[in-house]
């Protein structure tokens, strides 16, 4: 059992979703980054993903962008998002880095993986990786007990969800809405469906990102969902309110994931 | 070597998809269109009539007589590529798409752009067939070619500055994904080089190949044999891709790409991923990236916003590592002086990545025994009309106050229609 294999089996004894937080690390500065993704955890994040700023993440919106640049020229480094990733999975908390891939490959994702391990950490999203060009990432994922975690959209084919279905290990992490992140007023009819169509090709917990970003809507895709994914929001509430937003939007998003009626 | 790549667009260890799931479906979709499409005898007529009667193909090879003293008596022929419809070869890829735009039902067209002779190329196409076109382009080019903004928008396009990042061609293409992702139900994305995710630097190598397979038989009909090399200037290097493909199995022909020098590959300040970058993913495909030792992408220095480019098409990475090709870094001086030197000598003003390939060529020549012998193609891929602010500063022709008024003026102008 993977840590996030230990984290879902919890939640659904709890009759509840899950509730996965992302913050990149390096923002606005290392410690405050750390210092946010901890407090996350206490105000009832589940789960936390750990960004890994990159000069060029295409799959990010305004928000994510801006913070990861700020990272960046704050000097942040690789080894500084392994450290980030070594104190937040101390709290306990599973904890998985969101990466895009060009760093992991620089690094050898060989080494990244063991160093991934050696921190603590319980596996990668990799939002610009297909489990076709993953033949030895996978590999080490298996040798090292890493959970390696890829997306689907809703402009995936079904054949496409079962080949992720098959190749991921912790859960599915179903982008919510066509395009990159950020908070949307409304998140569509779409997430639902794209969940129910994960279900029928694998067994894994499906999660739920993009577009979240209050306590209703929480507790909306908690109702069809096995794991709500905040991000750009939680990145707003730091910008915005430092550390006490951050926990004060974990908090909200904790309690809208307790009331999201299952299903 | 030319029956490259492999199914799923793996050049050796090279190109691939690194793509968002989400763009998964899109990809497979113009793959089997492109598929289908060359093997349609009524798409190749469509586009071969385009490509004669609108793009004006084929371009002529031209025997420049007075450029073989710098090239130590060599014969150099000039593919003609700034003699097609909008000025460069970019039209060649950019109408083969719109057709393919066209059969896959889409009606929305979005393009990146750096000096923006894809953009206008794009721009042009989309009024030729009717569709919507949305053409991003770094803030820090709208303002060095605010020109080619001006024309692009003429050509009804919507030109959109992108603010993040190094505000560049990069930029511009990060951009470009996240609309592509967002709308790619109803939108096509014209990359405008061999680069991004397969199906791409295929397809794209494919609608260039007609620069070579012309040039192979000009050659023939013009000097009774092949030539004993082909130079082309390399940003994303669809230009140089187009000319070399059709040679590969021709292994007498040497094959000779010229990469942006920037201030001198050793200052670090240039654009030569193949000169002196490593193996890395941007943009959707695994290629020779300049990087910092994170695998944050590095900033790039050239005086050709069409070369200023950190990454490179992944067919060139695998005729690097194989040796079938050799790339060099030529500094913006060692360009701009051929730019002069094919100006005075054969009345040809050439766009300056352009430049970047006779600069390559006349080094070429220098280095080999009995230059008088030889006989070289150089792709002359674009015009330089775009570059005729940016050369009159570099060679002091006009004085930058005299520059200023002359904008002055026409701001003013511009007041009192």
């Amino acid at each position: 059992m993977s840590q996030l294999d230990d984290l879902f089996a919890r939640c659904k004894s709890e009759g509840r979703a899950a509730l996965v937080g992302y913050l990149p690390a390096g923002f606005p500065s290392y410690d405050r980054s750390v210092e946010a993704m901890v407090a996350m955890v206490e105000a009832g994040v589940d789960a936390v993903e750990v960004g890994m700023p990159y000069s060029d993440p295409l799959m990010e919106g305004p928000v994510i962008q801006a913070a990861h640049q700020a990272a960046l020229d704050a000097g942040t480094r690789q080894a500084d998002v392994l450290r980030a990733v070594e104190a937040v999975a101390a709290t306990g908390a599973p904890t998985v880095v969101m990466g895009y891939w060009n760093p992991v490959h620089r690094y050898g994702f060989r080494r990244w993986a063991q160093a991934l391990k050696d921190a603590g950490g319980a596996g990668a999203i990799t939002p610009d990786l297909i489990p076709e060009e993953a033949p030895e990432w996978l590999e080490a994922c298996r040798e090292l007990d890493l959970d390696p975690i890829f997306l689907v959209a809703p402009s995936s084919t079904d054949e496409r969800i079962a080949v992720v279905g098959r190749t991921n290990r912790g859960f599915v992490y179903a982008a919510a809405v066509m395009g990159v992140t950020g908070a949307r007023a409304q998140l569509g009819a779409g997430a639902r469906d794209l969940v129910s169509r994960v279900r029928a090709q694998t067994e894994l917990p499906v999660g739920v990102g993009i577009g979240v970003s209050t306590g209703a809507q929480a507790t909306e895709v908690a109702g069809f969902a096995d794991a709500v994914i905040v991000g750009s929001a939680l990145v707003q509430a730091l910008q915005r309110d430092g550390v006490d937003g951050v926990r004060r939007l974990s908090a909200e998003l904790a309690q809208g994931v307790r009331e999201g009626v299952r299903a | 070597m030319s029956e490259s790549p492999d199914a799923a667009g793996h050049f050796g260890p090279y190109g691939g998809r690194f793509v968002p799931e989400a763009l998964v479906a899109a990809l497979d979709e113009l793959t089997a269109a492109h598929a289908a499409a060359k093997t349609d005898p009524e798409f190749t007529a469509e586009l071969d009539r385009l490509l004669t009667t609108y793009a004006g193909r084929p371009t002529p090879l031209t025997d420049a007589k007075r450029l073989a003293e710098h090239a130590g008596g060599a014969r150099i022929l000039l593919k003609r590529e700034d003699l097609a419809h909008t000025g460069s070869h970019k039209i060649n890829n950019v109408l083969g798409q719109a057709l393919l735009t066209k059969k896959m039902g889409k009606k929305r067209v979005i393009a990146e752009t750096g000096a923006g002779q894809h953009g206008v190329a794009t721009a042009t196409a989309c009024a030729l067939f009717g569709f919507d076109c949305t053409v991003y382009m770094g803030e820090e080019d709208t303002r060095r070619q605010a020109l080619n903004v001006a024309r692009m928008r003429l050509l009804g396009a919507e030109v959109v500055p992108v603010s993040s990042g190094t505000k560049t061609l990069k930029d511009a293409t990060n951009e470009a994904m996240r609309d592509w992702v967002t709308n790619v139900e109803t939108t096509h994305y014209v990359i405008g080089s061999v680069v991004g995710p397969h199906p791409f630097p295929m397809m794209v190598r494919d609608f260039q190949r007609i620069i070579g397979v012309e040039a192979r038989q000009q050659c023939l009909d013009l000097v009774g044999r092949l030539p004993d090399a082909l130079v082309a200037c390399v940003g994303g290097g669809s230009n140089a891709m187009g000319l070399f493909h059709p040679f590969l199995d021709d292994t007498s022909v040497a094959l000779v790409g010229c990469e942006a020098g920037g201030d001198g590959v050793e200052t670090g300040r240039h654009a030569a991923p193949l000169t002196a970058g490593e193996p890395g993913v941007l943009h959707g495909a695994r290629s020779y990236l300049m990087q910092d030792e994170d695998g944050q992408t590095a900033d790039t220095t050239s005086i050709s916003a069409g070369l200023d480019y950190p990454g490179v098409g992944p067919e060139h990475a695998l005729l690097r590592d194989s040796g079938r090709a050799t790339y060099t870094g030529i500094p913006d001086a060692d360009a701009m002086r051929a730019l002069e030197v094919v100006a005075k000598k054969e009345g040809i003003l050439i766009a300056i990545e352009t430049a970047h390939a006779f600069a390559g060529a006349f080094a070429w020549v220098q280095q080999q025994r009995d230059p008088e012998d030889l006989v070289v193609i150089v792709n002359t891929s674009g015009r330089g009309d775009k570059d005729v602010d940016t050369a009159a500063r570099w060679f002091g022709l006009v004085t930058g106050e005299e520059l200023a008024e002359a904008e002055l003026v026409r701001a003013h102008e511009g007041e009192q229609p």
